[in-house]
């Protein structure tokens, strides 16, 4: 599997480290209440395709990326900047 | 005042001499990590030019020569390589003292692209990686910046505390090399 990244280029999935769902870039505000905070923290979705996600590109340029993963194929179709994504 | 003695990090380990290959330990001078503030690029290029007479490098990118030397080193971030770094680039980047962090070696030698391929998960060859170009990578198990400087010359950096498996690796894969050869 390799991941465009926008700083770099093309690189090997080994130079990357996985962080989750990128739902993780949507922090609810502090007062939001007990339901919203819930549901940021621990309720995912899990469909048997397209994800979105947070890597690091931890052994290359640092860049936190938002990566748009396919799960059963592992295609990627759009890899953004994550300072961009939000 | 007692006189210290500086040691390298690569301080018995090399030179390595392996058929026509070497493996030497590059005194880059003074490390400075040069970070500009969010909408300052402009601005330390300028300052780096007026200063230091090398200019902020794009992504990918190393500029200089042996006494003046700048690395990109990563998002947002570059390597100032040999002078110290005017106090004026304070004004406009965040500045860090890296010169005893870093391992530096130099491979050169007919096929030390080869070297690297065995060790460097990207195309190191003279056509997609030409002189002035620099990458961070990994070496080996080891996250590190791969710069080329010229016509089968290499800089390669890891932390200082990863030498010893440096040059372990590179050994490793400098005599293979040579054997196939």
């Amino acid at each position: 599997m390799r991941i465009q990244c926008p700083i770099c280029g093309s690189r090997d999935r080994r130079e990357f480290y996985y962080k989750g769902d990128a739902l993780a870039l949507k922090r609810p505000a502090p007062d939001a209440g007990a339901e919203a905070w819930d549901d940021y923290v621990y309720l995912r979705d899990n469909p048997a395709g397209w994800h979105s996600e947070l890597w690091q590109h931890e052994a290359g340029c640092g860049a936190w990326l938002v990566v748009e993963r396919n799960i059963t194929s592992h295609e990627i179709r759009k890899v953004t900047l994550a300072e961009d994504a939000t | 005042m007692v006189e210290l003695i500086a040691k390298s990090a690569c301080a018995g380990l090399l030179p390595l001499k392996i058929g026509g290959l070497l493996a030497a330990e590059k005194d880059l001078g003074v490390l400075t990590a040069i970070m500009p503030f969010i909408g300052q690029d402009k601005a330390a290029s300028d300052m780096l030019k007026a200063v230091h007479g090398v200019t902020l490098p794009e992504a990918g990118r190393v500029i200089g020569d042996d006494d003046t030397r700048i690395i990109w080193f990563g998002r947002g971030q570059v390597l100032l390589a040999g002078p110290t770094p005017s106090t004026d680039l304070a004004q406009v980047a965040a500045l860090s003292d890296q010169s005893d962090a870093w391992c530096c070696v130099e491979l050169s030698g007919a096929g030390a692209v080869d070297v690297l391929a065995r060790l460097v998960p990207i195309d190191l060859r003279a056509s997609a990686f030409p002189k002035g170009h620099t990458a961070r990578s990994m070496i080996g198990h080891m996250n590190g910046s791969v710069s080329c400087l010229g016509s089968d010359r290499f800089l390669m950096m890891v932390f200082r505390s990863m030498a010893g498996t440096l040059v372990h690796e590179l050994a490793e894969a400098m005599e293979t090399v040579v054997a196939r050869t």
